[in-house]
């Protein structure tokens, strides 16, 4: 009970018995957003969007591709953000939403390599290069899959988010050369993106697409890692006295 | 809507393999983690119950 007399909301919501009730809160809202902006950006990408001139209807596969490619990235680096907070503070919750946020960021890179492969085939002819963009989104990939083993060899909590944040914080590198690996490197990955922006008239619905599903893939991360760290919270806390109260 | 029927929109333009294999995986994917979401909190809540009930017991045991 630190936190009383501190008179700062920001220290009470850091303390797993208050954020989380606020958690279980927000999880149907950002549900809900990402539900609605996820059908929105569907229908946009399907019946408004135009096909392009030069892939045909493959290209329609960018609406979920770029948006789980952006999440990938985006999740590694806020993930290695509250790594950072909490070896940094030992502040509990951080930690928590570290760990939390490993699985998803995991599991939008895999959608992003997924879908980049089935519409590398018919664009570029080939499911797979070792080109610079491909080979660092993999690497992305096993940076999270080390993330996740590592927290489950170490027994000790505590260790292990230590060992987690220092593997999150090494990681954090690749995330600008996956971004910056289109500029920094001639590789076959920016060929097609350039096609596509040449084509300014179907830019403005084919945005609108990828932007709405953007926003419901955002909206579906917040949720899951939320709704997860809850789980983590009961899992660590199941012998403190508010757990009993809230469950 | 540039489609001319659901069996055009289905095909994809012979791309319907990439577009639905893209798209049917993804779901996929959210779906497996949306079920291993509920599995680890129902799995949570078992486990509070578990220690909590225990605690109970070692409380009356070294009061009694």
């Amino acid at each position: 009970m630190a936190a009383e007399g501190a008179g700062i909301n920001w220290y009470k919501y850091s303390a797993p018995h208050t954020f989380y009730p606020l958690a279980g809160r927000l999880i149907p809202w950002f549900a809900g957003l990402a539900l609605a902006f996820c059908l929105i950006g569907l229908y946009i990408g399907f019946f408004v969007a135009p096909t392009e001139a030069r892939q045909g209807e493959a290209y329609r596969i960018i609406f979920i591709h770029v948006p789980a490619a952006w999440m990938s990235m985006f999740i590694y680096v806020v993930m290695a953000f509250w790594a950072a907070l909490g070896l940094a503070f030992n502040t509990r919750l951080s930690s928590m939403m570290a760990s939390a946020l490993a699985p998803t960021g995991a599991l939008m890179t895999f959608i992003a390599l997924w879908t980049g492969a089935l519409w590398g085939r018919p664009t570029w002819g080939t499911y797979w290069v070792w080109d610079a963009r491909l080979t660092s989104e993999l690497i992305l990939l096993f940076l999270y899959f080390g993330f996740l083993a590592l927290e489950a060899a170490i027994e000790d909590t505590r260790r292990a988010d230590r060992a987690c944040a220092v593997l999150a914080l090494v990681g954090v590198v690749n995330v600008p050369i996956i971004y910056f690996s289109v500029k920094w490197w001639n590789t076959l990955h920016q060929g097609a993106t350039i096609s596509l922006e040449s084509a300014p008239k179907m830019a403005t619905t084919m945005f609108a697409g990828m932007g709405m599903l953007a926003l419901g893939f955002w909206m579906y991360c917040i949720a899951a890692a939320l709704h997860r760290v809850r789980s983590i919270i009961l899992e660590r806390e199941r012998r403190a006295d508010w757990v009993r109260e809230v469950t | 809507m540039s489609w001319g029927g659901w069996s055009d929109f289905w095909a994809m333009g012979g791309y319907a393999g990439f577009v639905w294999g893209s798209y049917g995986v993804t779901l996929l994917a959210l779906a497996l983690e949306v079920h291993l979401l509920r599995r680890r909190r129902a799995r949570a809540l078992a486990a509070v119950r578990r220690t909590q009930a225990q605690m109970a017991r070692d409380l009356d045991e070294s009061t009694s």
